[in-house]
């Protein structure tokens, strides 16, 4: 079971992830985008899940009972080779219904004082 | 096609129907997104260990089929165009060794403003449903 006292607060990332050509190139070639200029709108989640899972792991949570439920991205400006950015994860939520644990965890991408993009994640812990 | 005030005639209509794409999953596929995106959790890659957990089989990652779902909404405007994309992962899409599933997906126009489209998305792995309440805003330019 995660850590009920964790709910509500937000883990400021430590470390920026700099995003590459190379990193968007390779996402892009892995889904078949052909158009390698930005970054495809899903890319982001290689940043906020590996945040969220070290972050939920710690708390308590089992990973790998650990499906996804649902997942919303708010992209403010494309992302680019070059930015550095630093996600800040809140979790919003964690509930059991029937047996699962339900975690929604919102995640903050900032370069410098700029928001870029900010996603939602619902994971389920299946029972 | 919506007029604004003289402003550009939108290509897209309340109500329109986006012509359906279809996406190859394989296990290959499989593998290749699991190093780009950092997903290297077994369910995705291995099918003993799928099966292991329960599972039918190998299953696709939720997100790689978002991300196809997301190539979709790109090849309309752009990738820099896409201003909100979300989805409910409804059903697994199952895949087996040595097959290529097939993902169709398609979209329908739910609202124009002058300066975005909201598109409903669908996606279809034969005749399940994948991604449920799918739904992306784009920038028009």
């Amino acid at each position: 079971m995660l850590n009920p006292d964790i709910v509500g607060r937000t883990f400021p990332g430590a470390v920026a992830f700099a995003v590459t050509q190379e990193s968007i190139t390779e996402f892009c070639t892995a889904i078949g985008e052909p158009n390698f200029e930005v970054a495809p709108p899903t890319y982001t989640i290689k940043i906020t899940l590996t945040e969220s899972e070290a972050l939920l792991k710690e708390s308590g949570l089992d990973w790998s009972r650990v499906v996804h439920g649902d997942q919303k991205f708010e992209i403010h400006r494309p992302i680019v080779a070059g930015d550095a950015l630093i996600c800040s994860s809140t979790i919003e939520s964690a509930r059991v219904v029937a047996g699962n644990e339900i975690v929604s965890v919102r995640s903050d991408l900032h370069n410098g004082d700029e928001l870029v993009a900010s996603s939602w994640s619902t994971l389920v812990v299946r029972a | 096609m919506v007029n604004f005030g003289g402003a550009r005639m939108s290509r897209y209509a309340v109500g329109q129907e986006l012509a359906p794409t279809t996406y190859v999953i394989n296990r290959a596929l499989l593998i290749g997104y699991a190093n780009a995106s950092s997903d290297q959790n077994p369910i995705h890659q291995d099918e003993a260990f799928a099966k292991s957990v329960g599972l039918e089989n190998v299953i696709a990652h939720g997100m790689f089929t978002m991300a196809l779902a997301g190539r979709y909404v790109s090849a309309l405007q752009g990738s820099a165009a896409v201003r909100e994309f979300s989805a409910r992962f409804v059903k697994p899409v199952v895949v087996p060794a040595d097959a290529d599933v097939e993902l169709i997906v398609s979209g329908k126009v739910l609202e124009v403003t002058e300066r975005t489209a909201k598109i409903e998305i669908s996606a279809y792995c034969k005749d399940v449903k994948v991604l449920g309440m799918a739904k992306a805003v784009i920038a028009l330019s």
